[in-house]
């Protein structure tokens, strides 16, 4: 019934994760809007698994699994940059630019 | 009746959703990270909401469990570990980054917005109420169970080994000097 409906917040909560990587340089922030994308896949999931079994909810499980891996080893990596070079902004992280 | 809650229900959904993206886009928007993760948790407890909505309602309970709960502390953990209290002068990029990232993301919102007007194929949707008839049948938690430990056993199984690769790899990068 709200299958249309949830597919459009989904994708309008995508595009403002995307949106967010792609303005913002810290680097913890952008985490925040990559865990943001994935729940809007997560909305897409749910909202299929209404319609097509329960599969869909299934995969939110796995989904929620590699987000919390992302999370901890994404945050761990920060840490061991901020460290190394005082900083998070991404715009000073520029070893591997040509 | 059935019709004044059916109605209720999309009431309730769009409430939910609005507060979602204006949540989501306050998150984008503020300078200072506390303030972003802040408003992230208001945007996952409404998809919380949204799967109560949808029928999901032991994945909001994991939702609000392990996204709001168990996620965002590590993020707000971190945030103050490193004294970001303050958003930087640079936390956004300049004009010209903003111009194309705006570009490129209503291009995006162009492109999958298609996806409002998709239906499933008629031979394998399942009839309205599918849903919520089987969860009253199996339960709400053993209608995810059920298939989590019978189908999907092998994916589970897998999942433990990507938590404990996760798990390994963080404190590797704890320790080392890089």
């Amino acid at each position: 019934m709200l299958l249309g409906p949830s597919l459009a917040v989904s994708a309008v909560l995508f595009t403002i994760g995307v949106a967010g990587v792609l303005v913002r340089r810290n680097a913890i922030v952008i985490f925040m809007c990559v865990e943001l994308m994935l729940n809007a896949v997560n909305l897409t999931f749910v909202a299929f698994a209404q319609r097509l079994g329960v599969a869909g909810q299934i995969f939110v499980f796995f989904v929620m699994a590699v987000a919390a891996a992302e999370a901890a080893v994404g945050l761990a990596i920060v840490l061991a940059i901020y460290r190394h070079r005082e900083t998070v902004d991404l715009g000073n992280i520029n070893l591997l630019k040509g | 009746m059935a019709w004044v809650s059916g109605h209720l229900t999309v009431l309730a959904f769009w409430v939910f959703a609005g507060v979602a993206i204006v949540s989501a886009t306050m998150c984008v928007t503020r300078r200072n990270p506390v303030a972003s993760a802040l408003w992230l948790v208001v945007t996952l407890f409404q998809l919380a909401a949204l799967f109560v909505v949808l029928d999901a309602q032991f994945l909001a309970v994991l939702q609000v469990l392990v996204y709001a709960g168990a996620i965002m502390v590590l993020f707000l953990f971190v945030i103050m570990l490193l004294n970001l209290g303050q958003g930087g002068p640079h936390d956004f990029k300049s004009a010209i980054g903003l111009g194309v990232g705006a570009v490129l993301a209503v291009l995006l919102l162009l492109q999958l917005s298609v996806l409002r007007h998709l239906e499933p194929p008629a031979a394998i949707a399942l009839p309205p109420g599918a849903m919520a008839a089987q969860q009253a049948r199996d339960g709400l938690v053993g209608t995810v169970a059920r298939p989590l430990f019978d189908a999907y056993l092998i994916p589970f199984e897998i999942t433990s080994l990507l938590l404990l690769a996760a798990i390994v790899g963080a404190v590797v990068l704890a320790m080392r000097k890089l």
